[in-house]
């Protein structure tokens, strides 16, 4: 008889989710046609929850300021979860396009940002994501090693933040131009397509420009607590500078135990990097002389950086982080770009996706945000904007020239 | 769940297969007259894929009664196989849902090959020995998929592994780039063909089920020294079992692939395998009709969660302990016994369970 009962159980679980979901959607559609409707998809659970988070409140800063400045344009903004994972992350992206989304923040990692971006460019929405670096999300960018265009360009779809071989050849451009290290070391993520990406192009480039590497060692999520195999090989080899293409929780890990075995390189990193400061249980003392690439500092004396970093610390108790300070500048670019335009709420999607890509690649439009001043974009949907190197010192970010 | 009687396990097959149809045609009913969400639309190709999984591990767990921890290896090889066959038949076929079948075939045929590889040391363990190497078979799988590079270019497919030293031709192009998966997949997934699979793969399963064959692998599940006595062939059966298993998993790994814009080899990694084998025990070990509605309800439950909002994944572990609790309840199960108590008939398995 448990056929039965395990029916039963099922629908009525069913029956009740269903209930509680049309109570929760009935809420959300009651909404003014005056507001465009902004959504983003990211990380909001699991591992790589404080990416997604970050760009969420730094989405919701922005939105708020805009609404409370009363003008022509209002945003009603919408953040879904995709747990990291690309399935997920079209579930997520179709929810809102449910709920009536106009305008999409995109995804904020990368591989849920590849699965989103072809979504949203089948159905012609407008797409600026924060932080998806990858070039895949973009399409129509040549692989650093083969040289082979893989995917065809979105063409709705532009990137605020740095592409993946941008930091990389940066990386390698600068470390030759500033002469950093003679030897240089390369622990990077092997499954993580983020720092694989980085590391493919720092090496072509890093070829090119003849630097002396003498040591590439890998790690994956699964062994990303120790490294001490990774570090006893870049020590061996002599390296004085050590290049860690990867966000700052591997990094925080590889810093701590590189010095507890008296090994003190240069440690390099690049935009993921940014956060270290603030990891629970870290010596800040071990950052010491990091260099950093990121286009964002939290301690920057200008105007628009303090207020930002004053709110956002009121409003959620932290230091916000380069995520954040990317996610409110998107919201602030397509605010611009709306201004900008002759577009007006009541438009569907797609004509506000033409309209949007027109002013972005218009070659007229240059936005100045947190993350940098005069970005432009072109038909390729890269940013341009120059990153900034950072120097740790006494426990904050001083700029490097 | 002993199938006692042969009317009796047809009527539940019949069933089975009729349900299938009945939920196929009504939601395509419900798409063709726009009522169904997009969201809802997005996740039919997975939900099939997901079912033809649990279906798959069934066979294993609850037919052969192995624990595989380890299925999600064998959704891999097929997801990965097909999806790379996919993308070289672009032009050579231009129809996708004759792309999509060899794809698939292919999926299945790469999936069974691991499956006799992994089989052959595999099934000569028992019990949870069995189950932790099956895991790790997972996780070889993953690594592999992880270091592997394919591209493709006028000369055919090439393939480095650990670092991409291929050198393509003009116009050619990566497929596979090791941890980014293949990014650039053109769906040719459909509602229709996930339906296919699945009543395919009920069909597979039940003859074999009630083959004797069948009945031959059920015997080592119920009792090995007993089978082996009266000269059962116990490698010879199990590896039927199992290798039927990973082809099966190995078409919906193809399904699911070619259903989504990307897909990267840790997204099969350990915790899909236990999903998919929190599908087979909660709609029943051996009941395909359970492991259906399982993969199905279990699949959407997430998204009908969205309202929760921060507390969604713990309102999805709750509602999975109250579902497993519920099913399991004496009282409920004796006040829905009397409800349709008509219905019944007395069975033996009931009071072994």
């Amino acid at each position: 008889m448990k056929k039965f009962t395990k029916l039963a159980c099922l629908l009525l679980a069913l029956a009740m989710m269903l209930g509680c979901l049309t109570a929760c959607g009935s809420k959300e559609s009651a909404s003014s046609a005056t507001a465009y409707k902004l959504g983003g998809v990211g990380p909001l659970t699991g591992g790589a929850a404080i990416y997604g988070n970050a760009a969420k409140n730094g989405a919701e800063i922005a939105v708020e300021e805009i609404n409370a400045l009363g003008g022509d344009v209002q945003f009603e903004l919408s953040y879904q979860d995709d747990a990291h994972d690309a399935e997920k992350s079209v579930n997520a992206y179709n929810t809102l396009k449910d709920w009536g989304m106009q305008l999409f923040l995109g995804s904020v990692t990368s591989t849920p940002g590849v699965a989103t971006s072809a979504e949203a460019n089948a159905d012609n929405m407008f797409y600026l994501t924060p932080s998806a670096s990858s070039t895949d999300v973009l399409g129509g960018v040549a692989n650093p090693l083969t040289g082979t265009v893989d995917i065809a360009r979105k063409s709705n779809v532009f990137q605020l933040c740095f592409m993946d071989p941008n930091q990389g050849s940066a990386s390698a451009q600068y470390i030759a131009d500033q002469n950093l290290g003679s030897k240089i070391a390369i622990i990077y993520k092997n499954d993580d397509v983020y720092s694989t990406g980085v590391y493919n192009s720092f090496i072509s480039k890093a070829n090119e420009l003849g630097l002396n590497i003498v040591s590439t060692t890998t790690f994956t999520t699964d062994s990303q607590t120790d490294f001490s195999v990774q570090i006893s090989d870049a020590q061996s080899n002599d390296a004085d500078l050590v290049f860690l293409p990867m966000y700052y929780d591997a990094a925080a890990l590889i810093l701590t135990q590189a010095n507890a075995v008296g090994y003190k390189p240069t440690f390099f990193g690049i935009d993921g990097m940014d956060g270290i400061l603030g990891v629970e249980g870290f010596d800040t003392s071990l950052a010491e002389g990091v260099i950093l690439l990121t286009p964002f500092n939290a301690d920057s004396e200008d105007e628009a950086t303090k207020n930002f970093v004053a709110k956002y610390q009121e409003k959620f108790g932290e230091v916000p982080n380069q995520f954040a300070a990317d996610g409110y500048d998107c919201v602030y670019a397509i605010y611009e770009a709306l201004k900008a335009s002759d577009a007006n709420p009541s438009m569907s999607a797609s004509e506000l996706c033409d309209i949007l890509v027109a002013t972005f690649t218009g070659g007229s439009f240059s936005f100045n945000g947190l993350t940098g001043d005069g970005m432009t974009w072109d038909d390729t949907g890269a940013v341009s904007k120059s990153p900034k190197g950072m120097v740790i010192q006494n426990g904050v970010y001083v700029g490097l020239d | 769940m002993k199938k006692l009687r042969l009317n009796k396990t047809s009527r539940t097959n019949f069933l089975t297969y009729g349900m299938v149809v009945v939920l196929f045609v009504v939601l395509q009913i419900m798409s063709g007259g726009g009522m169904l969400s997009s969201t809802m639309k997005g996740q039919l190709v997975p939900i099939c894929a997901y079912v033809v999984m649990a279906l798959s591990l069934n066979l294993t767990v609850g037919v052969l009664g192995e624990l595989s921890l380890g299925h999600a290896g064998f959704m891999s090889v097929g997801a990965f196989a097909g999806a790379v066959t996919a993308a070289a038949l672009q032009n050579a076929i231009p129809s996708g849902g004759l792309r999509l079948a060899v794809a698939m075939i292919i999926g299945a045929l790469f999936a069974a090959v691991a499956g006799v590889l992994i089989g052959i040391p595999v099934l000569r363990l028992r019990g949870d020995y069995l189950a932790i190497v099956t895991l790790a078979f997972g996780e070889i799988i993953k690594s592999i998929i992880n270091n592997l590079y394919i591209g493709m270019d006028a000369g055919g497919l090439h393939a480095s592994l650990i670092n991409n030293t291929i050198v393509l031709e003009e116009g050619g192009r990566m497929i596979l780039s090791g941890p980014m998966g293949i990014p650039g997949i053109t769906k040719i997934s459909t509602f229709t063909a996930g339906f296919i699979l699945i009543m395919l793969s009920l069909v597979i399963i039940f003859n074999l089920v009630n083959s004797r064959a069948g009945r031959a692998i059920m015997a080592l599940r119920d009792n090995r020294i007993a089978a082996e006595s009266v000269g059962i062939n116990v490698t010879q059966y199990k590896m039927m079992a199992f290798v039927t298993s990973a082809a099966l998993a190995g078409a919906a790994g193809t399904l699911f692939a070619m259903g989504q814009n990307t897909i990267i080899a840790s997204k099969f990694d350990f915790n899909q395998s236990i999903l998919i084998l929190v599908f087979v025990v909660l709609g029943g070990q051996g009941r395909m009709w359970g492991s259906i509605i399982a993969a199905a309800a279990l699949t959407i439950l997430p998204e009908l969660l969205r309202g929760f909002a921060d507390y969604r994944m713990l309102v999805y572990a709750i509602v999975l302990i109250l579902v497993m609790l519920a099913t399991n309840n004496p009282t409920l199960s004796g006040f829905f016994s009397r409800l349709f108590g008509r219905f019944r008939k007395p069975q033996k398995g009931d009071a072994a369970r």
